[in-house]
């Protein structure tokens, strides 16, 4: 064990080399690093909003919307788009568990009158070429204009309206769930999101 | 053994995938695509190259007891630099590559260079052996992508060759795809050295 200073020595200047150029990097990647989250989201954003001319990724509203299995609340982000200061339409994310596997993030974007402009799918991990076509813009287009009050929120298969992916039904009817409750949790707090004042302008 | 042989020998002779069989992880996992194959195949080479560097720069200052720890310091150092670029500059392969980009610290691919060759040759080998090493590896997992995509989405890096009427076959991309296309073309190639012998 005599040497055991020299080993303690040798991997300490070893990590702190590595932290010095890990620091050195991370400062160089942080503003682009940033830059490229800011579009995406941006670019989710426009795909499920009317025409806004506001930024709406600064004007939001945050809400809680209950508790996860471990007690933790979830919060959902609202981010409001506005042409002309007009409020034109709403985007958060609602999270489909239920998919074939693991969650599917879908961002929704709802018009003042509580039906649906557009909808994205953010992230998911169905089948390839099965699970995988809700990404299809057929599939996205079901949505348009729907509304709690003007659609049956089921798929074809359990008496809905919605066609369900020929090989796939879990997956569309995982998404039809999660929206629908987020309308339902739009239409329930409307007055918060809608009302009130953004972090900024 | 001259620098050439250094090099060369990690594109056919010692190919980590097809001869080593070694970081199958990412072999089977990422190769959806011939893309996404050889995204992967340049982060690990530039990993592998500038840990070899590191590792034989350093190989008379580490004590042999800790070596092993010392090498994954370097290896994961290099790691989190590859993942910080692609995340700011290539944000697309980033995504598509997810989990699969911080696993490279564990791809053993790298950890056995660093032990087997960076850790016992002079500085200018060791880089011409992580070369070598890391371009047999993309080649590898270019090819394996590349046929993949052929027969499971009908294009080859995108570019569309059999025409809007081909009915992929699915299989291809999913996970017994892997299996089933390393399997054949590891097959292909045993044959193709027995009769050159």
């Amino acid at each position: 064990m005599k040497d055991i200073g020299r080993l303690l020595i040798a991997l300490t200047l070893i990590a702190a080399g590595a932290g010095l150029i890990l620091s050195l990097v991370e400062g160089v990647t942080r503003e682009p690093i940033k830059e490229q989250r800011r579009i995406q989201m941006l670019k989710a954003l426009s795909a499920v909003l009317p025409e806004f001319d506001n930024s709406p990724d600064t004007d939001i509203v945050v809400l809680e919307s209950g508790v996860d299995k471990k007690g933790n609340p979830i919060q959902v982000t609202f981010y409001r788009g506005r042409q002309a200061e007009q409020l034109v339409g709403t985007a958060f994310k609602v999270v489909a568990p239920d998919g074939y596997s693991g969650n599917i993030e879908v961002m929704i974007g709802v018009k003042p009158d509580e039906t649906l402009q557009a909808i994205e799918i953010l992230a998911h991990a169905e089948t390839p070429g099965l699970g995988s076509k809700i990404t299809e813009s057929w599939f996205k287009e079901l949505f348009k204009n729907k509304g709690l009050d003007n659609a049956d929120w089921r798929v074809k298969k359990d008496g809905g309206e919605f066609d369900q992916i020929t090989g796939a039904t879990i997956s569309p009817r995982a998404i039809v769930g999660a929206i629908q409750k987020g309308l339902t949790f739009y239409r329930d707090h409307k007055q918060e999101i809608v009302a009130a004042q953004g972090a900024q302008k | 053994m001259s620098l050439i042989q250094d090099f060369s020998k990690g594109i056919w002779k010692e190919n980590a995938v097809f001869k080593l069989l070694l970081g199958m992880c990412p072999v089977l996992a990422v190769t959806t695509s011939a893309e996404n194959g050889l995204g992967m195949g340049l982060a690990t080479t530039f990993v592998l190259v500038c840990s070899n560097i590191v590792v034989a720069m350093l190989r008379k200052l580490i004590p042999s007891k800790v070596r092993i720890p010392a090498f994954i310091i370097v290896i994961a150092s290099f790691v989190t630099v590859v993942q910080l670029s692609m995340e700011a500059w290539v944000y697309d392969l980033y995504q598509a590559l997810g989990i699969f980009i911080p696993l490279i610290v564990v791809n053993c691919l790298i950890l056995g260079r660093a032990e087997a060759f960076a850790s016992k040759n002079p500085v200018s080998r060791a880089v011409f052996d992580g070369f070598g090493m890391g371009l047999g590896f993309t080649l590898a997992l270019f090819v394996l992508g590349a046929v993949r995509e052929l027969f499971g989405s009908g294009a080859i890096l995108g570019f569309n060759l059999f025409g809007a009427g081909y009915q992929p076959m699915l299989l291809m991309i999913l996970p017994p795809g892997a299996f089933i296309t390393l399997g054949l073309l590891l097959a292909a190639m045993n044959k193709y050295e027995a009769k050159r012998s």
